[in-house]
């Protein structure tokens, strides 16, 4: 298959757990305002979010962050199991969902071992003064059905019309920031690179190449389950962690 | 046996077409009742469609909850038909005369119950699902995901379903001609002479009675282990769910769906025996060989339950320790997991044990009674708590609450169940008359040095 195999390299030594990711998300692609009601019924919806774990015991406490969103499997546990093909993988290595042909079965969020694959429980809701701020690229999704993260796909759209019309190429340098989803470009702290790890240029390839060597620190999520993620993340490179697990 | 009591086919007649050709005093009370369940279910059911699925208590790492629970568990009452029906016809065992048309309809409207339970209600967009799905729309030429379990599964389902109406059909026929003679109003003359298809009772239509019969029981047999290992398979292919993805889950999921079924089966004797009278027909015999059934389907089910348990946590793996942590030591599931465990098996089987407890009509009422209510609440425990602690990943763990929707639902189609089996008990007998009249044909007894045993002729 020719194309794209758009990814995402995550480096978790640079996460500040700043949630402008998060925020960037929600206005890009529309999603309702999670207020703390949403939170307490664990029913807020968020593309990308930061993990917080505690570590240690009090006072030595460390918290450490993690931003989560869709993995983009290569093999996705939740593209077999939609009985209507509402998700699958198109051959620009993305996992796709789409909204209209979802019937809300939510097979797919319990089978996705990473919690990314978010139900609509309500119609979405925005107050008043926001209506103007809704992304015309992003459909609004209605109740019932499943979202997740599309890396943001209408940007890569985009992109890639401009750069057709220039008569240059998406992947191009001067397309980076246009063609980075709205978490990339939001993070104060570089936290994020989005790129085409099949493209042997790109810095995303490189950093691929550069830390899935012996001493790399690339690694995915939940590697045992044979998922094969798009996203790679790198370690942190923590001298008390390693301390106090080589004693 | 001396507690067998030999009727001529005119009192068997009187005696089943009791509730078709008369109607009881507590009958319609009773389906007004049930009826009122059901449509404040379906109240409820309409408020969840027209505000979303945000009414029940479902969230983001419980998706499936008491709607999948309730399907699962109805699928399991449903094993009971074609236990009692094809299994025990094919081995010819003389006890389940009375009992396979009450087990077959009874897998007939849980199978409904189960179709209502969950397919189209439980999902985000029901109308999409009811429109789109059924039939499909093969216009825009996306086929259904034949790699899904939730196409396997209405596939499986609709088979078993056809499969029993079928059997209850077949059965029906003679039964049928028997009313349409003694029925005397015009209409009920003509639609039960329809419905019986002219039968005459001729030698040959007898033959190709039992023919029919016997071979139905034969195809339906791999719908026996197939439905419910299909049923499993939508939790146990699951590999974002620990405590689902267990190669284990279809055979123990089939003998809990037995365990379940046959109980459902001699509540539903009971329920024969005090409702409508049937003593002389279902005798304690019956009971305690339903009852001996039971205690070898309870242990099989147990041994299940042990082997899933303990290879779960075998490997020691941190989220397999934790859903069990949860599951059976933190509130509240630990103590729904102590009902569960002393109502499905350590109170009913041990009492079964006796001998008087399972020729008692009363015992075995409750005993199976308890069964079920530990067998939904196994369910329960399966489903919530490995979702409640999915993966690893702690900070999605969550619990959930289950709203007064999504009970008012649970309830109706358990309303649904009863309402149907009552209705179908004023229109048709919920015994199979011919079926009966056999029995004491063959009933015969043999001797065996001083003791006279019951036996049966055969061919």
């Amino acid at each position: 298959m020719a194309g794209e195999n758009w990814g995402m390299i995550v480096d978790v030594d640079k996460c500040i757990g700043c949630q402008a990711c998060v925020v960037a998300c929600q206005s890009e692609n529309n999603i309702p305002i999670n207020e703390e009601k949403h939170f307490n019924e664990r029913r807020a919806i968020e593309w990308i979010r930061v993990e917080r774990y505690w570590e240690g015991e009090f006072p030595d406490v460390k918290a450490r962050f993690i931003p989560i969103m869709c993995q983009h499997c290569g093999d996705a546990p939740c593209e077999p199991v939609c009985p209507v093909f509402a998700t699958y993988r198109n051959d620009e290595g993305l996992n796709v969902q789409i909204y209209n042909r979802c019937i809300g079965t939510r097979f797919c969020s319990n089978n996705c071992p990473y919690h990314v694959r978010f139900f609509n429980f309500w119609e979405p809701e925005w107050p008043e003064s926001l209506h103007n701020q809704l992304n015309p690229d992003v459909t609004v999704r209605s109740r019932g059905i499943m979202e997740k993260c599309t890396f943001c796909i209408q940007r890569i759209r985009r992109t890639k019309r401009t750069a057709s019309r220039a008569g240059a190429d998406a992947t191009d340098e001067e397309f980076e920031r246009s063609l980075d989803p709205a978490c990339v470009n939001a993070c104060p702290t570089e936290t994020l690179y989005f790129g085409d790890f099949n493209d042997p240029e790109s810095k995303v390839s490189a950093m691929k190449e550069k830390e899935s060597k012996r001493d790399g620190r690339a690694y995915t999520m939940l590697e045992n389950l044979g998922t094969n993620p798009g996203v790679i993340y790198l370690k942190k490179i923590d001298k008390h962690a390693e301390d106090v697990a080589h004693g | 046996m001396q507690e067998h009591i030999q009727l001529t086919p005119k009192e068997i007649n009187q005696e089943l077409l009791s509730g078709v050709l008369g109607t009881p005093k507590w009958w319609l009370g009773l389906v007004a009742f049930l009826l009122l369940v059901f449509l404040t279910g379906a109240g409820a059911f309409g408020y969840m469609l027209n505000k979303g699925v945000g009414v029940t208590g479902l969230n983001r790492p419980i998706m499936w909850g008491f709607f999948m629970t309730n399907f699962v568990f109805w699928i399991g009452i449903s094993h009971a038909g074609i236990m009692i029906s094809a299994i025990l016809r094919l081995t010819q065992a003389e006890w389940r005369r009375p009992v396979t048309r009450a087990a077959e309809v009874l897998t007939v409207f849980s199978l409904t119950a189960a179709l209502m339970a969950a397919p189209l209600v439980h999902v985000g967009r029901p109308w999409r699902a009811a429109l789109w799905v059924f039939p499909y729309d093969f216009g825009r030429g996306v086929w259904p995901n034949i790699r899904s379990p939730f196409i396997w599964d209405p596939a499986a389902v609709m088979t078993y379903l056809t499969a029993s109406t079928l059997f209850v059909f077949v059965a029906l026929i003679p039964d049928m001609a028997v009313i349409r003679d003694r029925a005397t109003g015009k209409w009920a003359r003509q639609i039960y002479g329809y419905l019986c298809m002219g039968w005459r009772g001729t030698p040959r239509q007898w033959k190709l009675q039992t023919v029919a019969g016997i071979l139905l029981s034969a195809l339906v047999l791999p719908v026996f282990v197939s439905v419910h290992s299909i049923v499993s398979w939508d939790f146990a292919i699951n590999i974002g769910v620990d405590g689902w993805h267990s190669t284990i889950f279809a055979p123990y999921f089939i003998i809990g769906a037995i365990h379940s079924g046959v109980s459902a089966v001699t509540m539903v004797m009971a329920l024969m025996v005090w409702l409508w009278k049937w003593d002389k027909i279902l005798r304690p015999d019956h009971f305690d060989a339903i009852g001996r059934l039971l205690i070898i389907v309870a242990t099989t089910w147990f041994f299940f339950f042990i082997v899933e348990f303990f290879f779960a946590i075998y490997t020691k793996e941190a989220p397999e320790l934790a859903l069990r942590e949860l599951q059976i030591f933190t509130r509240p599931y630990v103590f729904l997991f102590l009902i569960f465990i002393i109502t499905a098996y350590f109170l009913p089987v041990p009492l079964w044990m006796f001998k008087k407890v399972r020729r008692n009509v009363k015992w075995m009422f409750w005993t199976t009674v308890s069964v079920n209510v530990g067998m939904w609440l196994e369910r329960f425990l399966i489903f919530v708590p490995s979702l409640a602690r999915k993966t690893p990943l702690e900070f999605n763990w969550g619990t959930y609450h289950p709203s007064i929707i999504e009970m008012l639902m649970v309830a109706a189609t358990f309303a649904w169940v009863a309402m149907g089996m009552l209705l179908f008990s004023k229109v048709f007998p919920l015994i199979p008359i011919f079926d009966i009249k056999e029995g004491m044909i063959v009933r015969d007894e043999v001797k065996i040095g001083r003791a006279i045993v019951p036996a049966s002729i055969r061919e």
